[in-house]
């Protein structure tokens, strides 16, 4: 279980995330919503350790990963998978080595049975005989499943996934939300999803939370999001131009040009 | 009255422009030796970098060779031409041999090789830095349990330190031979008094302290590139201008550098 706490961080005066609190139940998908540019990335790579925050703490079974040194920082981060919005795949090396890439440095399995085991990573995204790939000769789309292959290649226990389907058409994100549906199902991973796709968040969602001027101003089941009565979330999950969101920004427009 | 406040505003823009420069280039130069000190002490903790450090002498080390000893080539070469027609005046053209090997092996070689290669592999090590820093592959380093200073700066740091001073060997001795063959076959001096002349002054001391500023020049243009390559944000244009920031500050810390270090060891 993912336990945050009062999390807070600020780029110099812009406040991103301000006394966020969340809860991430164990082997459960939980999908932070939000607008551009509103802290979802932030977020995760707060959780991820990426990023310090300002305050605040952020319990992995609980332990607070703010409070720790460097070492235990990265004994953490071994539980943890992370799928980047652009797949992040390292350019100078091939399918093959880049899905390997922890299992070699970490020593997790003998250098003879590597091709092995990334077949079968591979596999479990849906993909076969690319290894001698290069990342720049792969679709959008199988960038991600690779990206994806490499995240739980060193079989974590929590998945943090950015973005997942932005980006794709919608039948390969349709193929994305698949995954990660059956990747909790066999692996019975933690996640923690952050999207602005709300079909994808319908979908994989077993718990949905939109974050809002640096807050979780709400948090249900996706059907209790589908059919909210606040009136910030249902601007937001129904995408309309008009409501609470964009009146403010006009009024600061409004304000901002008189 | 409006004319002595916009001059006074002047002036203090400029002044506040002058500190902000100079306070960023302090937070740069504190950033780079934070990173040497984490370079220290992350290369000797396992795993080894052992590959990756060949890797990086095999890019630093024989691809900069051409264009090292092209350099080398022509400094001693010109070197050869100028020194000539110059002692020519007073007559003393018979110390061109002497004039060429301590130049080249105390100053020219060790600083045009640091030169080059700031050009060449500085550009190429923030470039890629850069590139990986904002497509979050540096990221995605440290969620694979990788630190990426281990990773991708120690290698390039220890190979730049090794290879730099063999390049300067090679550099060393084609500037020398450049020299001669000007000197010999265009101004027609006597080879034999040449070659005395080359050796007689040039002592072992001129040679090493040489290696041991091409290594230091080495190990600052890695770091400083590597430095400017991690701080890179903003897309394309951002790694542009990590790449120029790289080369621009490595090259003007070989020479200022030089002066110090020349100035410790003679």
């Amino acid at each position: 279980m993912i336990a945050i706490r009062d999390l807070s961080k600020a780029f110099g005066k812009k406040v991103v995330l301000d006394d966020l609190e969340l809860t991430v139940p164990r082997g459960k998908n939980t999908v932070v919503i939000g607008g551009s540019g509103t802290g979802k990335s932030v977020l995760i790579k707060c959780a991820m350790g990426l990023i310090r925050p300002d305050a605040g703490e952020i319990r992995i079974d609980g332990q607070d990963i703010l409070r720790m040194d460097e070492q235990e920082l990265v004994r953490i981060r071994r539980r943890f998978g992370m799928l980047f919005q652009g797949a992040a795949l390292f350019d100078s090396m091939d399918v093959g080595d880049n899905v390997a890439f922890a299992l070699r440095r970490l020593k997790m399995v003998p250098e003879g049975h590597i091709r092995e085991v990334v077949e079968e990573k591979l596999s479990m995204v849906g993909l076969r005989d690319i290894q001698r790939l290069m990342p720049a000769e792969l679709s959008g789309g199988m960038k991600k499943r690779v990206g994806l292959a490499r995240a739980i290649a060193s079989e974590p226990d929590i998945l943090l996934y950015d973005e997942p389907t932005t980006g794709l058409d919608p039948i390969m994100a349709d193929v994305i939300n698949d995954l990660i549906i059956s990747l909790r199902e066999t692996l019975g991973v933690t996640s923690i999803t952050i999207t602005h796709d709300m079909a994808s968040a319908y979908k994989i969602a077993d718990q949905i939370a939109m974050l809002y001027k640096g807050k979780i101003i709400e948090v249900g089941r996706p059907e209790e999001i589908r059919t909210t009565s606040n009136p910030v979330v249902a601007q937001f999950v129904q995408g309309r131009a008009h409501g609470p969101i964009t009146d403010e920004s006009e009024e600061f427009v409004r304000f901002v040009s008189r | 009255m409006t004319d002595s406040t916009a001059k006074k505003n002047g002036a203090l823009r400029l002044a506040e422009l002058l500190g902000e420069r100079v306070h960023a280039m302090v937070l740069d130069l504190g950033a780079i030796f934070t990173l040497f000190l984490q370079v220290v002490s992350s290369a000797v903790r396992p795993p080894s970098e052992f590959r990756n450090i060949v890797k990086q002498m095999e890019e630093v080390g024989i691809r900069s060779m051409p264009v090292v000893l092209v350099t080398a080539t022509f400094t001693g070469m010109v070197l050869a031409l100028q020194s000539y027609s110059g002692f020519q005046r007073f007559g003393a053209t018979s110390f061109v041999g002497s004039v060429v090997a301590l130049s080249i092996t105390r100053e020219l070689g060790p600083v045009f090789a640091g030169l080059m290669v700031s050009g060449r592999v500085g550009a190429s090590m923030a470039a890629e830095l850069g590139t990986m820093k904002v497509t979050e592959q540096i990221d995605a380093l440290i969620t694979l349990a990788t630190n990426p200073v281990k990773y991708l700066v120690v290698p390039r740091v220890v190979a730049a330190t090794i290879v730099l001073p063999i390049l300067v060997v090679f550099a060393d001795l084609l500037g020398i031979i450049g020299g001669y063959f000007v000197s010999v076959y265009l101004m027609g001096a006597n080879p034999y008094v040449y070659m005395s002349k080359t050796y007689q002054y040039l002592e072992f001391k001129d040679i090493y302290t040489g290696l041991i500023k091409a290594s230091v020049f080495g190990m600052l243009i890695a770091l400083i590139s590597c430095h400017h390559g991690f701080v890179a944000q903003g897309g394309a244009e951002g790694v542009g201008r990590a790449t120029t920031r790289a080369v621009v500050a490595s090259s003007m810390m070989v020479l200022i550098s030089d002066y110090f270090m020349t100035s410790f060891m003679f």
